[in-house]
């Protein structure tokens, strides 16, 4: 696992409060890990903090799964 | 009351504005900030306000995150103008600035408030709307169409943000006395004066008081409402 991947899980874990075990790369925050659409916004602030970037809100709405995150920010956080 | 909690209200320079911020004062409020359009409008009497100058109708150029670097748990949308004229005679000028001071410029300023509030899940919101956004009023189409478009702001906020343990309601206060009311003549002022159960214009302490009750723990049940503060003028 990468260490930016190792990074984004443990905020997904720490801020939906689900078991690391139970994410996998493609699991949906809404559909499958019971976020509501706020917490995706508060994902989304959580990255941007960890990660020191500021993360648009056109590409924010289309990360939607761990993938999506790490895919995003290995291209764009320092 | 406000004890370790921070006020963020517009147009701090204005009768209402002042008043409210009296009040969160007078009651420990930690930090409290405002804005004017003309940084001498500010009175000497209000060093403890921080001021930033900022013209709400070109708020949208204008980078928050520079101006309040700050942590924000009450914020009150309060500034805000009129600019009457029968509607036929109305600019589009005169209806773009009302439209856009009185609720565009709330847009922006909840964009940057809600975002600290959601993370740290607390926040009191208000908004200073009018009771003639209830009952409309002729000469008002502008002032009145920004100001009812609050209540449908208001409701849909209130349901987004319930969860996170932030409120959003309006004060719809009836006449008060203030910058705006003293423009009238006496003529004017009889006509409302007769029309007002209580016989006398409000005051801008009764609305600052409205304004702590639902930012108080006595409200923390209240949320998407609008609380008529009018002096029995209009009961809705
Ligand atoms: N007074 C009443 O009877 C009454 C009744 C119902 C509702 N209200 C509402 O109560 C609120 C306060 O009214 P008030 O009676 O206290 O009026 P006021 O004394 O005229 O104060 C208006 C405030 O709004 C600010 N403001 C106006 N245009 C602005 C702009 N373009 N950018 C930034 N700030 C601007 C002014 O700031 P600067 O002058 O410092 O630039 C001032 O601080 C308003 O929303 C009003 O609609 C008042």
């Amino acid at each position: 696992m990468s260490d930016i991947e190792e990074r984004v899980k443990k905020i997904v874990v720490e801020h939906l409060g689900v078991e690391e075990a139970k994410i996998q790369s493609d699991s949906k925050f809404i559909d499958d890990l019971g976020a509501d659409s706020l917490d995706t916004v508060e994902l989304v602030m959580a990255f941007e903090e960890e990660f020191g970037c500021e993360i648009p809100d056109d590409a924010a709405e289309k990360i939607v799964t761990l993938k999506d995150a790490v895919t995003y920010l290995s291209a764009n956080s320092n | 009351m406000f004890k370790d909690k921070n006020l963020l209200v517009t147009g701090g320079t204005g009768s209402i504005g002042s008043s409210i911020c009296n009040y969160f004062n007078n009651n420990g409020c930690k930090d409290i900030y405002s804005t004017t359009t003309n940084l001498n409008k500010v009175r000497d009497d209000q060093a403890y306000i921080k001021f930033k100058e900022i013209n709400l109708n070109n708020i949208e150029n204008i980078n928050l995150d520079e101006l309040f670097d700050i942590d924000i748990d009450f914020l009150v949308l309060n500034a805000g103008l009129n600019k009457d004229n029968i509607f036929l005679r109305m600019s589009s000028e005169d209806w773009n600035s009302v439209i856009n001071v009185n609720l565009n410029s709330s847009f922006h300023l909840l964009k940057y408030c809600v975002k600290k509030m959601v993370k740290k899940k607390f926040g009191r919101i208000v908004f200073i709307s009018s009771v003639v956004a209830y009952t409309g009023n002729p000469g008002q189409a502008n002032y009145t169409a920004s100001k009812a478009a609050i209540s449908g702001l208001v409701k849909s906020l209130a349901l987004e943000l319930s969860s996170r343990n932030i409120t959003v309601n309006s004060i719809a206060p009836g006449f008060i006395s203030s910058n705006m009311t003293d423009k009238l003549n006496d003529d004017q002022k009889n006509a409302i004066l007769g029309r007002i159960p209580m016989k006398k214009l409000g005051n801008s302490d009764d609305i600052a008081k409205a304004v702590g009750f639902l930012c108080s723990e006595n409200a923390n049940y209240i949320t998407g409402q609008t609380l008529h503060v009018n002096g029995g003028l209009a009961l809705i």
